[in-house]
């Protein structure tokens, strides 16, 4: 069975479509990165996903629906949303007291684990924290809940880069395992290349890509083009162009590789630039119908 | 929060479902009354202030006496009284006050405030229904309140007694005429039963409004709780010239005409202490009261399920 199965999963604020019928299907084990520009209904599908938001269609998440039976699903969800919630008068010791009076698959030896390994005492209150500290906090709560799905929306904003790459590492090594699902969403398109196993990009409250990682390494590819070859590159139908020092970088989407390869230096496009390639031709295709 | 609707069709879900049983009702509404102490922890700091205050008033007090009975060494009756009717009284009400202006400022900011500092989101990410939330926020003022503001007048009262005890055998007076006018040790159940009946379950229509504006309202909850009861006051008074309902608030607050008639029979006499539990029960404006708080709490929890931050 999937973690998260939606059909036609829509969601209306007044006049404004959130979500316009998402299809989403994310197996067990699987670590996915949700991604779309500001507005693009990525906050909207994961408050759907965990129980805060009524919405119209089918939604099952590990076999239950969400909005009804939030409380028994946050036994085996974690969240952990898009800036530092945890309250602020509240002292270390206190929520690890709370957690593992209310949850029952909370280890808090596991949590204290953690936290020995940072400099977060037990008798700080979260308002003394700093930022990066609150966010280490959250991380050791949410890795010592033994999920099965962990959802986080924008879990490393305003943080430095030293703590962001010191999050997804502790995520990877001491707690993602096969059995575990992860939810991704973030504006830092860059740090999770290399973390995600599955993409879907969203606009305008509807999917516009969905795939594997080693999907989108087969089906798209980019190469560098001296100026001389730019015809015969265009022939080929890109999906993007975009001009750089000594060329163009041309990127397709399904096309024979050895054809390519005689054009430049083949290589799979970073998930940013991919992104970009992918939201504006769908803007430019809505643009195309509208006329 | 039942176990029963947790049956999935999925058989690989249904095992590890119950290797971690769900965690019983009980103890999430223990762990969520805990956690509201830790963060209001006005609710015991309140009356604990009050009653170091009056316990600070009345030793002047037994100063300012002891000097009067050095002057004149028997007692009359005004000072008499003064040993041991008034202040025990006096500190009773001051106290109850108190517990009243906590109930009321707990209960108005108990949902917005986990909205503003948007820990809802937390809380919500956590096992624990909008049910058992809003009981365990109820149940602040309707329960723990009351027995917290009990405990201490108790205590407050046994240490006047032993203040002003330690005065008078230290200037060489009975103290037995002060301990058999006191009386307070009788009146100790009394207090119980009117801090349990009338400051929990007679107010708590009060304190359950107010915890259902917090749900509701986006911005100044405590002025969207006073509009409708002064609409409504406001238009009887203009369109009947009468003044039911301002009545009705009124004796909520105050405790209304039953429980202060209940509290005047206990003083009087024992017989009446052991029927006044009963008369104050079979009251149906008890339980029409005890109905508004339940429909009231229905509605917040309902709200809750809503509710983001703000």
């Amino acid at each position: 069975m999937a973690c998260i199965e939606a059909h036609g999963l829509r969601k209306e604020f007044g006049n404004t479509i959130a979500l316009d019928g998402i299809e989403m299907r994310v197996e067990e084990g699987r670590i996915l990165g949700l991604i779309g520009p500001n507005g693009a209904g990525k906050t909207t599908a994961l408050n759907a996903i965990l129980g805060l938001l009524p919405y119209q269609g089918e939604l099952r998440v590990l076999g239950r629906d969400p909005w009804t039976q939030r409380d028994q699903l946050m036994r085996d969800v974690s969240f952990i949303a898009d800036v530092a919630v945890l309250p602020r008068w509240i002292k270390v010791r206190q929520v690890l007291e709370y957690v593992a009076g209310v949850h029952p698959r909370f280890d808090r030896a596991k949590a204290e684990g953690f936290l020995a390994k940072t400099t977060i005492g037990s008798t700080r209150r979260v308002r003394d924290l700093s930022k990066g500290m609150v966010a280490q906090l959250h991380l050791a709560l949410v890795m010592a809940i033994d999920a099965r799905l962990l959802v986080l929306d924008e879990p490393t904003l305003g943080l430095d880069i030293l703590f962001r790459k010191q999050f997804y590492d502790s995520l990877l090594n001491d707690y993602y395992d096969r059995s575990r699902t992860i939810l991704v969403t973030t504006h830092q398109v860059e740090e999770i290349q290399h973390v995600v196993t599955d993409l879907m990009f969203i606009d305008r409250g509807r999917v516009v890509l969905s795939s594997s990682m080693e999907e989108i390494e087969s089906r798209f590819l980019e190469v560098m083009v001296h100026p001389d070859k730019l015809d015969a590159a265009r022939a080929l139908k890109p999906i993007d162009q975009r001009q750089v020092i000594g060329g163009s970088i041309l990127m397709f989407d399904r096309v024979d590789r050895q054809r390519v390869a005689a054009l430049g230096d083949v290589r799979t496009p970073s998930i940013a630039d991919l992104f970009v390639a992918v939201i504006a031709s769908e803007v430019k295709q809505a643009q195309g119908v509208s006329r | 929060m039942s176990s029963q609707s947790n049956a999935m069709p999925e058989t690989t879900f249904q095992s590890r479902e119950i290797a971690a049983a769900a965690i019983p009702a009980a103890r999430l509404l223990y762990w969520s009354v805990r956690r509201e102490l830790w963060e209001n922890r006005a609710i015991y700091v309140a009356p604990i202030a009050v009653a170091c205050v009056l316990l600070f008033g009345f030793s002047i007090s037994i100063l300012h006496l002891l000097m009067e009975i050095h002057a004149a060494p028997l007692l009359d009756l005004t000072q008499q009284r003064e040993l041991s009717g008034q202040p025990y009284e006096f500190a009773e009400n001051l106290i109850m006050g108190t517990l009243i202006v906590v109930g009321v400022f707990y209960s108005i900011d108990a949902f917005h405030g986990e909205r503003r500092d948007r820990s809802i989101l937390f809380w919500k990410s956590l096992p624990v229904s909008d049910l058992i939330t809003v009981l365990s926020k109820a149940a602040v003022p309707i329960v723990v309140l009351p027995l917290l503001a009990f405990a201490i007048t108790v205590l407050t009262q046994w240490m006047m007694l032993m203040i002003s005890s330690a005065a008078l055998l230290g200037s060489g007076q009975n103290v037995a005429m002060l301990w058999s006018r006191v009386g307070i040790f009788h009146r100790w159940p009394m207090l119980l039963f009117h801090f349990l009946c009338i400051h929990g379950l007679w107010q708590s229509p009060i304190y359950a409004w107010l915890l259902l504006v917090s749900v509701w309202a986006r911005r100044l909850p405590i002025l969207w709780a006073a509009v409708p009861p002064l609409t409504i006051g406001i238009v009887e008074k203009v369109a009947f010239n009468t003044s039911y309902f301002a009545s009705m608030i009124g004796n909520r607050f105050t405790g209304g005409s039953e429980g202060m008639e209940i509290m005047e029979h206990g003083r009087a006499t024992d017989p009446m202490m052991l029927f006044a539990p009963l008369h104050f029960l079979i009251n149906p404006g008890l339980w029409i009261g005890l109905a508004f708080t339940a429909a009231f709490l229905a509605a917040a929890v309902r709200l809750r399920r809503h509710r983001g931050p703000i």
